[in-house]
C-alpha cells in the first residue's frame, strides 16, 4: 500500500511510503489525485517539466505538489507518471498526464504541518495535510 | 498532548493553559468551552496546536480559542492571536489558506409560510446565478485592470460597478476594503486563479442557505440589524477562492526562508511568519488584504445573484421580497486594531482563524445603526441545523481580542463521515425535514453532515455564557446550494 490515509477533524491528511526519495514525491502526487478523486482522460497524453530549488526536501514536495494543484485547477490537467530527479537544494521532474475526466474534491493547498520526509527503516515516508 | 488537567478554571466557561506549560510559550492560552464540549475538544490536535501558536514571536495579552475550535494545520481553527505593531510578526498559516472567508447575511420581510409555495423555484434559480463546486467558474470575467481594482477597492469596485448599494458597504466589515491592499504583492499564479471566479462559492463547506428567523432573543437589537422574525434570509458562506489559498501558499513558502534570515524558531513550519516591519512581513500585508478585498467582491457578487433569484422568483407575487444586507464578517482575516493589554492601548495585529470579528456597543467602525447593539456576528450552524446571529459585547472587547466563535465546529474527520453517512440518504433525510438541497457531489454532502459537527446550540450557549457575544435571533434552515 503506498498510502493511507490518517483521521483529521477538518482537512484530509496522508502518509506514504517509498523504496527511495525520487519516489516519495512520485507516490505523494499519486496520493493527492486519490485524495481529490482525480480520473484522467484516455487518448494522447500530456508531458510536462517542472523546476525548482529550495532550502530542503519538504520545501521541495511541497512546491511540486502545489505546481499539479495549480495545473488542474487551471488547464485540468492531471499527471500520472513521474520521473524525479533530486539535486542538492533542487527538483526535476518530468511528468505524463492527460486531461482531466472528473475531479471529485477540490484541494486548497498542501501544508507544512507536522510535513518531515523521513526514513522508517528500510524505507522513506512522509504524513501530508491537505486543506480542504 | 494537552488534557484535561493541564488546564485551569478561569471562570465558568473559561480555561487556561499556563505559560508554565510549555518552555517556548509567549503567552496564556485561553479557552472558551463548557466541560462537554471541552471533553470533545481534547480528541484531536487543537489545544497543542494552540500551544504551538502561543510561541509566536510579539504575541501580547493571551492566546485566545472559541467553543468551536477543532484541528487544523499550524494555527487551531477557532483561534485568535495578537502580535504588537509593528515588530511583532505577521503568519500566514495564522490567517489561513481561505483569506477573508467569512458569512453574508441578507434579510427580506417575506412570510415564510407565504414564500414556501415557491421555495422549488427560488432554490433553482440560487443554483443557477451562483455557481457551486470545484473549480467553478463566477458569473464574471475579470480583465487584468478591472482584477488589479476589485484587489484593491474591495466592496467599492461592486459599488461601482452595480452589484452593490451604498448600504451594503456600510453593513460590511471595514466596508468591504481593507486599506493598503497592494496587488503587486499577489502573484500572478495568484491573479490567473482569481481571474474568472469572481461570484462563485466554491466547495467544501461553503455555501447559499435560505433560513426562515425561527426566533428573536433580543427584539431591539433584530430591528436594528433588520431580522423580523418569521421572515426569510438567505446567507453567504464563501471566500477569496484560488486567488486567496495562492496568496497564503506564496508566503507560506517565502517565509520558509524568512524565519531564518530573522533567527525565528518555531515548532510547525505551517506558523512560519515575519516582522510585520519587515519588506517581507509588508509584502505579505499587502498580498493578504488584496485578496481580502477579492472576497469581499466576491460575496457582494452573490450577494446581487441572489438578490436577482429573490427578485425572479417573488417579484409581482409577494410584498417584501427585496433583500437588505444585515451584515458581512469575515472569519479568517489580519487585521491591525487597537485593544487594550494590561491598562495599555496596543496597536496590534489580530489573526482570527475560524473565528468571527464581535465588536461591542461604541467601538469605532460600526455604522450608528449598530453602535448601541453591538455588531451582528453571524454564526452559520453545520446542514440542516439551526445558525445564529449574535452580537458582540463590551467583554469581547476586554477578553477575546473584540472575537466570538464563527460556526458549529467539526468534531468527525472527512473520511469517518463519509464512512458513516450516506450521501443521498443524507439528502433523503434533510428533505424529509423540510430543507431543500442542491449539492454538486454527494460525498462532499456527507462530509458535510449534521453529525459531523459539535451542537452549534451549545457553542452559542457556550460564548453567550461566558460574555463574549450574545443571542440575537436563531435561524432555520429551509434550502442550501452547495458544491
Amino acid at each position: 500500500m503506498p498510502f493511507h490515509e490518517i483521521q483529521h477533524t477538518a482537512d484530509r491528511s496522508v502518509k506514504v511510503w517509498a523504496q527511495d526519495l525520487p519516489s516519495i514525491f512520485a507516490e505523494a502526487a499519486r496520493a493527492m489525485n486519490a485524495v481529490s478523486g482525480i480520473r484522467l482522460q484516455s487518448g494522447p497524453r500530456a508531458l510536462r517539466s517542472f523546476e525548482t530549488t529550495g532550502p530542503d526536501v519538504e520545501s521541495l514536495l511541497v512546491a511540486f505538489l502545489s505546481e499539479l494543484l495549480f495545473a488542474a485547477e487551471m488547464e485540468s490537467l492531471g499527471f500520472e507518471e513521474f520521473e524525479v530527479h533530486i539535486g542538492d537544494g533542487s527538483l526535476l521532474v518530468r511528468m505524463t498526464g492527460a486531461p482531466l475526466l472528473r475531479i471529485e474534491k477540490a484541494i486548497k493547498a498542501v501544508t507544512y504541518h507536522g510535513l518531515q520526509v523521513r526514513k522508517e527503516g528500510s524505507v522513506y515516508c512522509a504524513e501530508i495535510v491537505f486543506d480542504v | 498532548m494537552v488534557r484535561l488537567h493541564d488546564l485551569i478554571r478561569i471562570r465558568d466557561q473559561e480555561w487556561e493553559i499556563p505559560i508554565s506549560y510549555r518552555a517556548d510559550m509567549r503567552v496564556p492560552v485561553r479557552l472558551y468551552a463548557s466541560r462537554e464540549l471541552l471533553e470533545q475538544i481534547v480528541g484531536d490536535k487543537s489545544l497543542d496546536q494552540a500551544v504551538n501558536a502561543a510561541t509566536l514571536p510579539g504575541l501580547v495579552g493571551h492566546v485566545v480559542v472559541m467553543p468551536d475550535m477543532h484541528q487544523g494545520y499550524g494555527f487551531p481553527i477557532g483561534g485568535v492571536a495578537a502580535t504588537q505593531f509593528p515588530q511583532g510578526v505577521v503568519s500566514p498559516g495564522a490567517i489561513g489558506y481561505d483569506i477573508n472567508c467569512g458569512v453574508r447575511l441578507l434579510a427580506s420581510d417575506l412570510e415564510a409560510e407565504a414564500a414556501s409555495g415557491q421555495i422549488e423555484t427560488l432554490v433553482g434559480l440560487l443554483d443557477r446565478y451562483c455557481p457551486s463546486g470545484v473549480g467553478k467558474e463566477g458569473v464574471v470575467r475579470l480583465s487584468q485592470p478591472e482584477l488589479e481594482r476589485v484587489l484593491r477597492e474591495g466592496s467599492r469596485w461592486a459599488l461601482k460597478n452595480g452589484y452593490a448599494s451604498e448600504t451594503d458597504l456600510v453593513h460590511t466589515e471595514e466596508n468591504g476594503c481593507l486599506e493598503g491592499a497592494n496587488p503587486a504583492k499577489v502573484s500572478e499564479r495568484a491573479k490567473s486563479r482569481g481571474r474568472d471566479q469572481i461570484g462563485s462559492v466554491g466547495a467544501g463547506n461553503h455555501f447559499v442557505e435560505v433560513d426562515v428567523v425561527e426566533a428573536v432573543f433580543d427584539p431591539e437589537s433584530a430591528a436594528a440589524f433588520g431580522l423580523r422574525e418569521g421572515c426569510l434570509v438567505a446567507q453567504i458562506h464563501c471566500g477569496s477562492r484560488g486567488l486567496g489559498h495562492q496568496v497564503c501558499s506564496d508566503y507560506v513558502q517565502e517565509f520558509q526562508g524568512a524565519v531564518r534570515r530573522y533567527g525565528i524558531e518555531l515548532p510547525d513550519r505551517e506558523l512560519v511568519c515575519a516582522p510585520m516591519d519587515s519588506p517581507e512581513g509588508q509584502a505579505y500585508l499587502g498580498a493578504m488584504r488584496a485578496a481580502a478585498n477579492f472576497a469581499f467582491a466576491n460575496r457582494q457578487i452573490l450577494a446581487h445573484s441572489i438578490r436577482r433569484a429573490f427578485e425572479e422568483t417573488y417579484a409581482g407575487k409577494l410584498k417584501g421580497w427585496r433583500l437588505r444586507q444585515v451584515y458581512d464578517i469575515a472569519h479568517n482575516m489580519g487585521k491591525l486594531e487597537t485593544h487594550e493589554v494590561a491598562g495599555e492601548r496596543l496597536k496590534v495585529c489580530v489573526h482570527r482563524k475560524g473565528a468571527t470579528r464581535a465588536f461591542g456597543p461604541g467601538s469605532p467602525g460600526l455604522p450608528p445603526e449598530f453602535q448601541h447593539s453591538g455588531q451582528p456576528v453571524l454564526v452559520p450552524g453545520s446542514m440542516g441545523t439551526a445558525s445564529w446571529v449574535l452580537a458582540g459585547t463590551e467583554a469581547s472587547m476586554l477578553r477575546s481580542w473584540g472575537s466570538s466563535c464563527h460556526g458549529a465546529g467539526r468534531t468527525m474527520s472527512r473520511a469517518q463521515a463519509r464512512h458513516e453517512v450516506r450521501g443521498d440518504q443524507l439528502r433523503r433525510d434533510l428533505e424529509g425535514q423540510g430543507i431543500r438541497v442542491r449539492a454538486g457531489s454527494l460525498s462532499g454532502l456527507a462530509e458535510e453532515a449534521p453529525r459531523a459537527y459539535k451542537d452549534v446550540d451549545a457553542v452559542v450557549e457556550t460564548v453567550c455564557t461566558a460574555g463574549i457575544a450574545r443571542k440575537v435571533a436563531r435561524l432555520r434552515p429551509l434550502a442550501v446550494v452547495k458544491g
